[in-house]
């Protein structure tokens, strides 16, 4: 029994436990300093879908070899080009969707077609961008092997800051977008209640007494979660994750092993794309400008907690990672403020964590390397 | 040399060039006077060279561009927030603070460098999250633990803390305590303390040889003392006293003294060997250099040159420091350590072959690039004379990688006259961009967001083509891929 137990300890990670006993304990708090339990539970489903789709898309690039894909934000850059376009052409506003919502809908819910439309519109238009700005990525990362993990990062910073320049430049016209009083470029954080605002979350949502379930959301992860793991499943699935496990083997068994990564990028880009959208409707805002600076990391953090290595993740992986990490941020900051008001002691806490499995997660598949 | 291998050096040094030239385009297009660029960047350069070269170590020794020096950066925010409390100022102030920087950052360095043993080829990915990590902990300290768990005491502790007694504000304030500290010191202070060390120096070697039995080369050190004692005694002279008494050197007095001591070192050492001691003494070096000295001297009589040389004024102590940490870069490369950390940087498996310890001398780096970050930090932040608590060490470690790589330093290699180049290059264009942006596009903003750019796009192409060159040779059907990041090879 205890060798049982010291076994599932290492295979897990000491890391891991020791977040999951984390965990445990500010539930345990929450519970006991008489917090609303429901609602807190309802917030962490909430953020769970929210961030889920953004963790997905780690999987892709794990899977085919690239590793821990920090770079993350050239993918979300091209899904919140195409939320501001959506924006721009006044999507949700259109009378023809809106008259055929409140025909098909009802009154009540009817804008919702409409903003259905906006949010897809910008996940199709994000997405296309993505996989543009994924392939020329993975070309990038072909040419790098063996150091992607340091190139991704910087390459992410780096895209960040270029669009910063971007973003004060583009010719946006809607007073939604640009600063008003004739000021200079984009908003730093634009309001999506005229377009697409929770749409997801409020969709078919439901309560379980205290917890309020965004049903539509969460769907939509896991509509996302079930179409990555069919296509690892399906026979170009395999073919990559052969390519990422052991690309001499797969090399000569007759697999394009660059063409696999390219794939695999291209696939982790879009799925950012998509994410960054699920995220900001969820949150209903868009954060331009140095906004998503951190998400990369986010995102990385969340598989590594949930059991991945930079060589092999899975959906169970995104799922329980995702909610775990969440989970505690979101249990961590009414505990933290119960102790120390007004503090930001989650903030501390997300800096701690996230970059703590990181690092775990590096110094277990490191040492002895490389010349 | 023939065309081509002087195309290929023109072009390996294209991150260089390609700065200087934006650099030019920004002054010009800023339409600023050059002597306020100037000003701005010698200021920005005595802050920040000393942190630049701190990363110069870890480079020899193959252990890639240091981004932990940020945890030195915390090391001396922690001792500068220590010494401020408790009421310490001017150089005294400053001296202890770097006493106190000194423990932790070798602590924290050797603690860094354990880590980057266990993610070997991973160190700079490692580095930059460990940054991160450690900024949780900092935060944490200055959080709750500061007035919180520890109580502060000392003369400061109420303008620097919270009101309500737990944790620290946004922002510490240097002046009246270290703003300057090293700044300041008058020349006659260094000269004086120059001469005691000198005599001290000489007398402890004496003693020690006694102690040792070992026989004195009383000739020698009677010279050292005598000399120094020559040259305190000039102090002395009413004139040179007045002018020891400042703490600022003209440019121009600097630039005429390099010259001439340029010109006296290679000129009298050539002919105190070939006319002296009658050795076969290579010429074409040294008459070069004077060569070279005597065309800067001539600039210096440019109109346009000399506005700048007389308008700008060096800080005497800090340039010192950072003359030394170049010389002792150099010097140590010279010593045992130093070479064999450049075995080490050359190859780890060859090193361990050869029966060094790779491990310990890869940590003996990071604990000496820590500690110098740390000092560097401080000479930062006493210039600036206040700071961010929570933010001032954020970007330290990005901005002194990118002006190491834009003076044409790579992942592998690195000199102390690229961290030089590189710094004067990098904060030209900081200081010129927003202007240029804003004459340009009209929007600050542009030129702010296109530096932050170029300090990361200049990383990542340094990283990338690292990467790049560092790829095994297509060609080969079998070609071997590279064992992932921070993995063993299968």
């Amino acid at each position: 029994m205890g060798e049982k137990a010291k076994g599932a300890l290492r295979r897990a990670g000491l890391p891991r436990v020791i977040i999951l006993g984390f965990f445990l304990l500010l539930l345990a708090a929450a519970g006991a300093l008489g917090m609303d339990l429901g609602q807190l539970l309802g917030d962490m489903l909430r953020r769970w879908g929210m961030y889920g789709v953004l963790a997905l898309a780690m999987v892709p690039a794990v899977q085919c070899g690239i590793g821990l894909n920090f770079g993350i934000s050239l993918g979300i850059v091209g899904g919140l080009l195409g939320g501001l376009a959506v924006i721009e052409l006044e999507v949700a506003k259109s009378p023809a969707l809106l008259a055929a919502g409140a025909r098909l809908l009802g009154e009540e819910k009817g804008p919702l077609l409409a903003q259905w439309a906006a949010v897809l519109a910008a996940i199709l238009m994000g997405a296309a961008l993505a996989a543009g700005i994924g392939w020329l990525y993975g070309l990038l990362l072909n040419r790098v092997k063996g150091s992607e993990m340091t190139v991704t990062t910087y390459v992410g910073f780096s895209i960040i800051a270029f669009m910063n320049i971007v973003w004060t430049v583009l010719p946006f016209q809607s007073g939604e977008l640009i600063f008003p009083n004739a000021g200079q470029g984009m908003r730093n954080t634009i309001s999506l209640a005229s377009s697409f605002s929770q749409v997801m979350n409020r969709t078919l949502a439901f309560s379980i007494g205290p917890v309020a379930v965004p049903t539509g959301l969460l769907l939509f992860f896991f509509l996302c979660c079930l179409l990555v793991w069919l296509f690892l499943r399906s026979r170009t699935g395999a073919a990559m994750g052969a390519a990422g496990q052991n690309p001499a083997f797969a090399r000569a068994s007759g697999i394009r092993v660059g063409r696999m990564r390219l794939l695999g990028t291209t696939l982790s880009t879009v799925l950012a794309a998509v994410g960054i959208l699920v995220y900001a409707q969820g949150y209903g805002f868009m954060q331009l400008y140095n906004g998503p600076m951190q998400m990369g990391f986010t995102s990385v953090a969340a598989v590594l907690i949930g059991g991945a290595t930079p060589r092999r993740a899975g959906i169970s992986h995104v799922l329980i990672g995702t909610f775990l990490f969440q989970g505690i941020l979101t249990l961590g900051l009414p505990v933290a403020n119960l102790f120390i008001p007004g503090s930001n002691l989650s903030e501390v806490m997300r800096l701690i964590i996230s970059n703590g499995i990181i690092l775990y997660a590096l110094t277990q598949t490191g040492g002895g390397g490389r010349e | 040399m023939n065309k081509k291998t002087i195309l290929d050096r023109v072009f390996q040094q294209k991150v260089t060039l390609l700065f200087v030239l934006l650099c030019l385009g920004g002054i010009l297009a800023s339409g600023q006077p050059v002597t306020f660029v100037a000003g701005e960047l010698f200021t920005r350069a005595a802050r920040n060279s000393f942190l630049v070269l701190s990363l110069i170590i870890p480079v020899v020794t193959g252990m890639g561009l240091n981004f932990g020096i940020v945890i030195g950066a915390m090391a001396a925010q922690v001792a500068l927030f220590l010494t401020t409390c408790w009421g310490f100022g001017g150089i005294g102030g400053f001296l202890l603070t770097a006493l106190l920087t000194t423990p932790l950052a070798a602590l924290l360095g050797w603690l860094v460098g354990k880590l980057f043993n266990r993610i070997k080829g991973s160190e700079m990915i490692g580095g930059l999250v460990l940054g991160y990590f450690a900024d949780g902990f900092y935060q944490l300290l200055f959080l709750f633990v500061f007035g919180g768990v520890i109580p502060m005491g000392g003369p400061n502790a109420g303008r620097l803390l919270l009101s309500t007694g737990v944790g620290v504000k946004n922002t510490i304030d240097l002046t009246g305590t270290v703003k300057y500290a090293l700044d300041t010191v008058p020349m006659l202070a260094i000269a004086e303390a120059a001469f005691y060390l000198t005599a001290a120096g000489a007398a402890l070697s004496a003693i020690l040889k006694l102690w040792k039995r070992q026989p004195v080369d009383w000739k020698k050190t009677g010279a050292v003392l005598a000399g120094a004692a020559a040259l305190y005694a000039l102090t002395f002279l009413p004139a040179a006293e007045r002018f020891l008494r400042a703490d600022r050197l003209l440019l121009l007095w600097a630039v005429e003294g390099a010259v001439l001591t340029v010109l006296l070192w290679q000129g009298g050492g050539l002919a105190w060997r070939r006319l002296v001691r009658k050795e076969p003494a290579g010429w074409r070096r040294p008459l070069a250099l004077c060569a070279a000295a005597l065309a800067v001297y001539a600039a210096t009589y440019l109109p346009a040159v000399y506005e700048v040389l007389v308008h700008v004024r060096l800080p005497v102590m800090t340039w010192l420091c950072i003359g030394a940490l170049c010389l002792f870069n150099r010097a140590l490369m010279n010593t045992r350590l130093g070479q064999n950390m450049r075995t080490v940087g050359r190859s780890r498996v060859a090193a361990g072959a050869a029966g060094l310890d790779v491990d310990r001398i890869r940590v003996t780096a990071m604990v000496i690039s820590t500690v110098l970050a740390g000092w560097g930090q401080l000479i930062f932040l006493q210039n600036v004379g206040t700071f961010s608590t929570y933010g001032a060490h954020t970007q330290v470690g990005q901005f002194a990688i990118a002006a190491l790589l834009v003076g044409g330093a790579s992942v592998r290699r690195a000199a102390s006259g690229q961290a030089i180049l590189g710094v004067l290059l990098f904060h030209t264009l900081f200081i010129v961009a927003p202007l240029a942006g804003r004459e340009l596009f009209g929007n600050a903003m542009i030129g702010e967001y296109f530096r932050v750019f170029v300090s990361f796009g200049v990383i990542a192409l340094a990283l990338a083509m690292h990467a790049w060159e560092k790829r095994p040779r297509p060609g080969a059907e079998g070609e071997e891929t590279p064992a992932r990041e921070g993995e063993a090879p299968a």
